[in-house]
């Protein structure tokens, strides 16, 4: 086999780049103060038993050497502005630059978070105005900004699920996860001290009603749902699940990972949630940053707003914004300060720029995207439920398997392709998972590069599968071995002479 | 919709190569009576220069370019350029989490170098690629404690952050763990009488903050001392990072838990910043959150991976060691931008600076008031007791264009009309003297 069929991507030279300690030499500096106008202090005097004697390994080179080293390294990573990154269940779509333009104005940028009301009123109203769009996106009717990621709005919203549950005179002691669910949910629920009890799919790759409702009983506390589920799948009887967590005094969490799906043609809140979280970095385009920061505002009903993580923006009287935090009823605070608000700064940018039509139309896009893919590549690769999908497209490997390919073979075939992998192996219920979620942000012209990169691979795997399954074959590095680094962990760099970690 | 790279005729060819009339067809799935009829209440379509202008509004009834006399957590130091010019590059600012280290060891030797730097400025042995923020960090550090020693109680000093306290009451209220204070004393420094009184066989970690909420330098090595002696095992907690220029790293502690925010983020009104932990190598299996390890490729090339993620909940699920997923990654790159950009030298000149400047500060201040907690080390804050109500003084001051220091009487109502002052490097000779002149009226 060769890489003739590659249309997207060609091998270019990119530069190497040790470490920036192997730079480091004394006397080089990337900086210069001004000057002191203040009487200097000795510090190893004023500190005493305080005071460091030096600053070890710490780096000393020129601001040239600076640039050259964060832009090598910045070659060395795939991005969603080199191309399609269809992870699924991540949600990897276009990160506007002028998101990225309005946070850095000084007003906002430089704020600190305990100036004086009379000066954040701009910063507040920003909260404001993003907690009002994403409460009518959700059709809940309380939110909170404070968590920092999905994971920590997950938290957040158990909280709030627990703390209501205990007003009512027992919290409970079991959350229902499906099989399907992100790993983030049971560790959530684990952290809030519940046991989770594991929850089955149907063999349409829904919730099983019927065995919902069996488990369903007073001990259960609720349900953590992802919907569109992550085989991106819509629950189709989500109020029948509602209706059962309901009658028996339990709760309906969501989370909020493929809202991309729903945005502007459903809302949540219609259809029986009691609590979800979003991810701003996921549906409301901040970017990733090679693993955050994100933000994960959880929105709730009513009767779960008394126990929202202090402080709450209040509009006073007058039409100014306050921090309430005379809350005696809430879960506490689940972060200093008020959460990322430089992502909800770009999440609102983000809302402003698509209107109601254009948050409509890029749900529609992203759900048409992932439709043409599974038309395009059904056959070639195994479709292990029938049921139609929406924003995300789970095949499997099993047509490969055969010849020993399997999904992270296929996916590493695909980065020599020019394209980032997709979601491999996940979800746990679908052996050989290959999880594909284009999002809106993808052309036609993109989507055939990718239908025809996988095509081409599935080729491969039936011709010379020894061949993908020793891919990349054009990265700087080739696989890395992941064994021996959990074996003998080397978790920082040291200087030659010293003892290298673990010896 | 500008973002959206497809024409109608696009679209429609699409449809009809999927087999549908209309996109309406795979919204099907949702029954009928959940589907939304109606435009979303959200402001109409804008235009980018009218976005631009929208957040000119927000952000010009703001703060910029007054005084600011203001840390708690939050503290405002020079950003170099280069930070904000290496971070904007796409494929720093659009990447995933690095699962594909094959294309992803830009991110990856990132943050091996940031973990590297945190291990040199702490004095521990390993530390992960990034929490949350300090606050959050300081909770997940009492758990990992818990973890370690298999005891269920923690003890925390009172002069740790207030707001750092509730997120740990947050994290911690339903893991049968209870959480008692540990008074400080008249010099700023944890109350040792009292932290002995403390201390029970059921501690499992004693959690300090250097310097602590009132600028104080705790004396890690001695409560270091008294913790171990107990069993239990000691958590320092770290708000300002840059203090670690000249102050002796906590290297007795168990476990680091900071706040890099210092360390070239924007005040941003209060995140994103970017939490770490660092610890002893004996405990890295215990640590939450991400790791990047060094390995080699087939061919022997050194490269970066993400490791140990068996502890992770991906893999462990409710037995994972957090629930921690999409962290901080930009933000650690920008501190290790940072760090590169001042180093072995300029941390310490700079650290040194802000001390200096503080120093003048708390001098001039003493000559109109008390200042409080003297009789121990200070780094950039300082703790002023005045006549008059703290919040009437920062009306006085916003009029002059100076945001004041922290009044402190809600979480210490002990403490009077005290309020507590940062001064860094951006706080001028003229405007401190400004500020101690409008305080002294």
């Amino acid at each position: 086999m060769s890489n003739k069929d590659i249309k997207k991507a060609t091998h270019h030279v990119n530069q190497n780049e040790g470490l920036i300690f192997e730079r480091s030499s004394p006397g080089k500096k990337g900086y210069r103060l001004a000057p002191l106008d203040v009487p200097e202090v000795d510090y190893a005097k004023a500190l005493g038993s305080s005071a460091r004697a030096d600053l070890g390994n710490m780096p000393e080179v020129s601001e040239m050497e600076i640039i050259r080293h964060f832009t090598r390294l910045s070659t060395w990573n795939y991005a969603i502005d080199l191309g399609m990154y269809p992870l699924g269940s991540c949600t990897m779509k276009y990160n506007a630059r002028v998101n990225e333009y309005v946070a850095r104005f000084p007003g906002l940028a430089n704020a600190h978070p305990y100036q004086p009301a009379e000066v954040s009123q701009g910063a507040m109203r920003v909260m404001k105005t993003l907690s009002d769009c994403l409460l009518d996106i959700t059709g809940m009717d309380a939110i909170t900004l404070q968590p920092a990621a999905g994971a920590h709005g997950e938290m957040t919203g158990i909280l709030l699920m627990h703390a209501y549950l205990q007003s009512r005179g027992n919290p409970r002691k079991k959350i229902l996860i499906p099989d399907s669910a992100h790993g983030t949910n049971p560790a959530t629920a684990a952290i809030c001290g519940y046991a989770v009890e594991n929850l089955k799919s149907n063999s349409r790759g829904m919730v099983d009603v019927s065995a919902l409702a069996a488990q369903m009983n007073e001990d259960v506390a609720g349900l953590m749902l992802t919907n569109p589920n992550t085989l991106g799948i819509f629950e189709q009887e989500i109020h029948k699940i509602a209706e059962i967590l309901h009658q028996k005094g339990g709760l309906l969490y969501m989370d909020g990972a493929n809202m991309n799906a729903l945005v502007g043609k459903t809302r949540p809140g219609d259809f029986g949630v009691d609590v979800m979280h979003l991810n701003l970095h996921k549906t409301f385009s901040t970017p990733h940053g090679g693993g955050g920061p994100g933000s994960g505002p959880v929105a709730c009903k009513k009767i779960l707003e008394p126990f929202l993580p202090k402080p709450v923006i209040v509009e006073k009287a007058d039409g100014t914004l306050a921090f309430d935090y005379d809350r005696p009823k809430s879960v506490g605070r689940v972060r200093m300060f008020y959460g990322n608000f430089g992502m909800h700064v770009r999440a609102l940018a983000y809302t402003l720029a698509n209107g109601p039509d254009g948050l409509r139309q890029t749900t529609e896009d992203a759900v048409l995207n992932a439709n043409y893919i599974r038309k395009k590549l059904e056959g070639d690769y195994t479709l292990p439920y029938q049921s139609p999908s929406m924003h995300e497209v789970v095949f499997s490997d099993s047509i490969q398997e055969q010849k020993g390919v399997k999904t992270g073979d296929i996916a590493k075939r695909l980065i020599d392709y020019g394209f980032h992998p997709y979601t491999v192996s996940f979800p746990l219920v679908v052996h050989g998972a290959i999880m594909i979620e284009p999002t809106e942000s993808e052309s036609l012209e993109e989507l055939d590069l990718l239908v025809d990169a996988m095509k081409s691979i599935a080729r491969e795997a039936e011709e010379d599968p020894e061949f993908v399954r020793n891919a990349p074959h054009t990265t700087r590095v080739k696989r890395l071995d992941e064994t021996a680094a959990a074996r003998k962990p080397i978790l920082r760099w040291k200087p030659a002479s010293a003892k290298s970690a673990g010896d | 919709m500008r973002y959206l790279p497809k024409s109608p005729a696009d679209r429609a060819q699409m449809l009809r190569e999927i087999g549908c009339k209309s996109i309406d067809d795979l919204f099907a799935p949702i029954p009928a009576e959940y589907r939304l009829t109606r435009d979303l209440k959200v402001p109409r379509q804008m235009a980018e220069s009218e976005i631009i202008d929208y957040f000119h509004a927000r952000a010009d009834n703001a703060a910029a370019g007054y005084a600011l006399f203001l840390g708690a957590g939050a503290y405002h130091h020079y950003r170099p350029v280069v930070i904000d010019a290496m971070v904007s590059r796409g494929e720093f600012l659009t990447s995933y989490t690095p699962y594909q280290a094959e294309i992803a060891q830009g991110t990856l030797q990132a943050i091996f170098e940031f973990q590297t730097m945190i291990c040199e400025l702490t004095g521990m042995e390993v530390a992960n690629a990034s929490m949350y923020d300090g606050s959050t960090g300081a909770a997940e550090a009492m758990l990992m404690a818990v973890r370690i020693t298999g005891r269920k109680a923690a003890v925390v000093a009172r002069s740790v952050h207030p707001e750092y306290r509730e997120v740990m009451h947050t994290y911690t209220q339903h893991q049968g763990l209870p959480i008692t204070e540990c008074d400080y004393l008249e010099n700023g420094r944890v109350d040792m009488a009292d932290l002995q009184k403390k201390i029970t066989s059921d501690t499992a970690c004693v959690l300090i903050q250097s310097p602590n909420f009132f600028g104080t330098i705790e004396d890690v090595a001695a409560v270091a001392d008294l913790v171990h002696k107990k069993g239990a095992l000691l958590v320092v907690s770290i708000a300002e990072a840059l203090s670690l220029g000249i102050v002796k790293p906590p290297v007795e502690a168990d476990i680091v838990s900071m706040e890099t925010q210092s360390f070239g983020v924007p005040l941003g009104y209060g995140g994103p910043y970017a939490g770490v932990m660092a610890t002893k190598e004996k405990f890295v299996r215990q640590i939450p959150g991400r790791l990047v390890g060094e390995t080699k490729d087939k061919d022997g090339k050194r490269g970066f991976v993400l490791t140990l993620s068996t502890r992770e909940q991906h893999i462990r699920r409710e037995k994972a060691t957090s629930n921690i997923c999409t962290n901080q990654a930009l933000i650690a790159t920008m501190a290790t931008i940072y760090l590169t950009i001042y180093g072995r030298e300029g941390l310490k000149e700079l650290a040194a600076q802000n001390l200096a400047k503080a120093t003048y500060a708390r001098n001039e201040f003493a000559k109109k008031g008390k200042v409080l907690f003297d009789g121990s080390p200070r780094f950039n804050e300082f703790v002023v007791q005045t006549k008059d109500d703290p919040h009437a003084i920062n009306k006085r001051l916003l009029e002059k264009k100076m945001i004041g220091g922290f009044p402190l009487s809600w979480h210490y109502p002990e403490l009077g009309n005290a309020s507590l002052w940062c001064c860094t490097e951006l706080n001028s000779k003229e405007q401190i003297d400004a500020a101690v002149q409008a305080v002294g009226q």
